[in-house]
């Protein structure tokens, strides 16, 4: 199979400008370089189909190999549409970023920054003293034959104090029935109500 | 007149739902009817299908009539059938549920009128996907799924969508922009894209370009199926989306890539050119996956990451080119696109209930909605591995297909399934610490949903009436069901075992589909594969006769 040279050089070039292009921050850059890839690819499939020929319709006189390969070109065709309808899809996403963010650049993702900051101690995980959130906590007996538990002695302290839940408050003593002795983070009189 | 015939009818039917659906867009009760009805229509006829070719065999379809070689075929086999299946019946649970959100929310978070043309889109293009015999078909299929995709990942276009969007939409022109290219080099290297023509021409050319292709397709759709170095954008884009988009992606596109990487690996590219590859790039995507996987607070992440990590078990099987590894891969496909939807489902629900979905907002859900805790423990456990749950067996098929190839990277691939395995079980287990046994006041930033009216919560009046409005019947209902569908799958594991390990003989023996697409006669070259294909029953033995 011989090959276009011209077109292989202009596809060469379009793949390689493409490639920078999807490379930069700003997404009309991005959208740019996109265009070029698909299109540089589209000339790729065009060159698949060898010498240019008669046209592939059918007349007797004709030889096979005079024909023009019909099959690439039906390729391009559905592959230009698809990129078409990528191209105006990104469009519009393009002028969405631009109407929220005032920016055409691509932007981070907030939760995997946060996560990325977020130190490897994690008091619930990794806390020498465990500290016991569940539902169901355990008592441990001690040696002495007492209950051994935890938690430092605030949940007495602690009555009389209110704690803000959403727009109402509630008295600590009530938030706190369900608790058993065991739990860090009975009624603490510092909680803030909610978290949005 | 054969089943088979009716294939194309699984990627029309929903194609033409979709243009009814966009003319309805305004009457959204009619709408609702509609594409339920067309998708129970298409699960109906895929259950058919994969009937027709329970005990073996492969059947084509020439589309419009064009002979094999040239027009467009579509081939129906237990694999692709076995698939379309799962897949539907994934794929209504979910449009039950976003249904049964769309009548509680109305229109705010996003324009429930778009969606049901959208989503039918992309089911089409899933089925069109699963039934190619054609490569170029393929890529229809594979842009058709992902320009809905597109469009529903961006559903309602607020700030962190459209941000995630971006990734997504640029990752996956430049994966379909390198199918596109190999597509075309192998059409100009071969002459034919067609996929049984080109299982045999293939093996006649020089082994560089051949392997050059064979990369370019693995590199093409290791981006679509995520597997490790190329699976960076997906827990970065999918959590964003409405629950039941992220469900529905979740269980099926990384899969139809994993689809796509068997098929070049058994029918196009047969042989173990690049299982060693392949098999590192699985360790490496299991491993990496689920550490991501622990690092995170948000449920829709972690489970984002466990996806991609469990995408590593599937290339794993497949890199194995066994048999047992292969027949596992099948069986686990179908487990995984199952279990992962339904924990995506769960998540929407838990977000609902509970406010958010983050692990240091929720807690104490146990209490509020047992029904809640247990449709999220069942598919957790089954993630994890715990037996007797289908993804016990799928992982011990794998684990054991691994111990039998006995190389020293096999080994190292079943300790790392194992480590893989066990992480998955703290990663959730920290899930169900967190979110649904830990008391409300515990977390970080307790969501007022959760604190609210803690009087009543002795009584039990809250739990039941809230969690009516809060959860509305019909998404518990699609959720519980798929539950279910999940937990079937491992009471009917045997015979779907069965079926899975029938089409590894099938798919690694090529006779059945290469005869199937371009006629009986046709010889297929023996391949030059150490240890032994035993032959599926009733198919002559491949001969090693040369295709002129």
């Amino acid at each position: 199979m011989s090959v276009n040279l011209t077109l292989l050089t202009v596809m060469g070039a379009m793949y390689a400008c493409g490639i920078y292009l999807i490379l930069e921050r700003s997404l009309t850059r991005v959208l740019l370089g996109l265009m070029m890839l698909t299109n540089a690819t589209n000339l790729l499939i065009l060159t698949t189909g060898g010498y240019a020929g008669l046209a592939p319709l059918f007349s007797k006189d004709t030889e096979p190999g005079e024909y023009n390969d019909p099959l690439p070109q039906a390729l391009i065709l559905t592959s230009i549409v698809i990129s078409f309808a990528v191209t105006a899809f990104m469009l519009g996403l393009i002028y969405r970023t631009w109407v929220l963010a005032r920016e055409d650049d691509i932007q981070d993702d907030a939760e995997d920054r946060r996560v990325a900051k977020t130190p490897s101690f994690d008091v619930e995980d990794d806390s020498v003293i465990p500290v016991e959130t569940s539902e169901f906590p355990l008592t441990m007996i001690g040696s002495d034959g007492d209950a051994v538990s935890n938690t430092p002695d605030r949940a007495s302290g602690a009555s009389g104090a209110t704690v803000k839940v959403g727009d109402r408050k509630l008295e600590a003593d009530e938030t706190a029935s369900e608790e058993q002795p065991g739990s860090l983070n009975v009624a603490p009189p510092k909680q803030e109500g909610g978290g949005q | 007149m054969n089943i088979a015939s009716f294939a194309p009818l699984a990627v029309l039917l929903p194609i033409l739902g979709a243009a009814l659906t966009f003319l309805l867009i305004r009457h959204s009760k009619a709408q609702r009817t509609v594409s339920i009805a067309v998708l129970s229509v298409t699960l109906l006829l895929e259950c058919w299908l994969l009937a027709s070719v329970w005990d073996g065999g492969t059947a084509a379809v020439n589309i419009g009539g064009w002979l094999p070689p040239w027009g467009i075929v579509m081939v129906v086999d237990q694999f692709s059938s076995l698939m379309l299946v799962v897949s539907s019946s994934v794929s209504l649970a979910v449009l039950i549920y976003a249904t049964g959100q769309g009548m509680a929310d109305g229109d705010q978070d996003a324009p429930v009128s778009i969606f049901h043309p959208t989503y039918l889109i992309l089911v089409a293009g899933v089925s069109n996907a699963f039934l190619s015999g054609d490569l170029f078909n393929l890529y229809v299929g594979f842009e058709i799924l992902l320009t809905a995709s597109y469009v529903l990942m961006t559903l309602g276009g607020t700030g962190p969508r459209i941000r995630a969007g971006v990734t997504y939409v640029v990752v996956s022109v430049v994966s379909s922009v390198l199918f596109l290219i190999a597509i075309a080099m192998i059409y100009g290297a071969t002459g034919t894209i067609n996929m049984a023509d080109l299982a045999l021409k293939l093996a006649d050319l020089d082994p560089g370009t051949r392997n050059l292709l064979h990369v370019m397709l693995l590199v093409a759709f290791g981006i679509k199926a995520a597997v490790f170095p190329l699976s960076f954008w997906l827990p970065d884009s999918y959590p964003t989306a409405p629950a039941p988009v992220t469900a529905v992606f979740a269980g099926l596109l990384t899969k139809v890539g994993v689809y796509a990487m068997v098929r070049t690996e058994t029918l196009l590219f047969p042989g173990d050119t690049f299982n060693t590859p392949l098999m590192v790039a699985a360790l490496l995507t299991m491993v990496v996956g689920i550490l991501g996987a622990l690092a995170q607070s948000d449920i829709k992440r972690l489970l984002s990451f466990t996806l991609v990590s469990h995408i590593g078990y599937m290339v794993f099987g497949l890199a194995m080119s066994s048999v047992a590894g292969l027949g596992a891969a099948v069986f686990y496909v179908a487990h995984h696109i199952t279990i992962q939807t339904s924990l995506f489902l769960v998540t929407g629900l838990i977000e609902r209930r509970g406010g958010s979905s983050s692990m240091d907002r929720v807690a104490g859900l146990a209490k509020l909605s047992p029904l809640l805790a247990v449709l999220f423990f069942v598919p957790a456990m089954n993630l994890a591995g715990i037996p007797p749950l289908s993804g016990f067996l799928g992982k011990l098929g794998l684990l054991q297909a691994g111990v039998e190839l006995g190389t020293p990277l096999a080994y190292a691939l079943v300790i790392g399934g194992v480590l893989t395995s066990l992480l998955t079980l703290l990663a959730i287990a920290r899930v169900w610490n967190r979110a649904f046994w830990r008391k409300p006041e515990d977390a970080e930033h307790p969501d007022p949903v959760l604190l609210a009216d803690p009087a009543d919560s002795a009584k039990g009046d809250r739990a039941g009436k809230t969690n009516v409005t809060l959860l509305p019947r019909t998404m518990v209902g699609s959720t519980l069901g798929l539950v279910i569908f999940g937990v079937g799958l491992t009471v009917f594991a045997g015979p779907l075992f069965r079926v899975a390990d029938q089409s590894a003989v099938e798919m690694l023996g090529r006779t059945s589909y290469i005869q199937a697409v371009l006629g009986e006669g046709t010889p297929v070259p023996a391949l030059s594969q150490p240890g032994p294909v035993p032959d599926p029953a009733g198919l002559p033995p491949a001969n090693g006769e040369e295709r002129k």
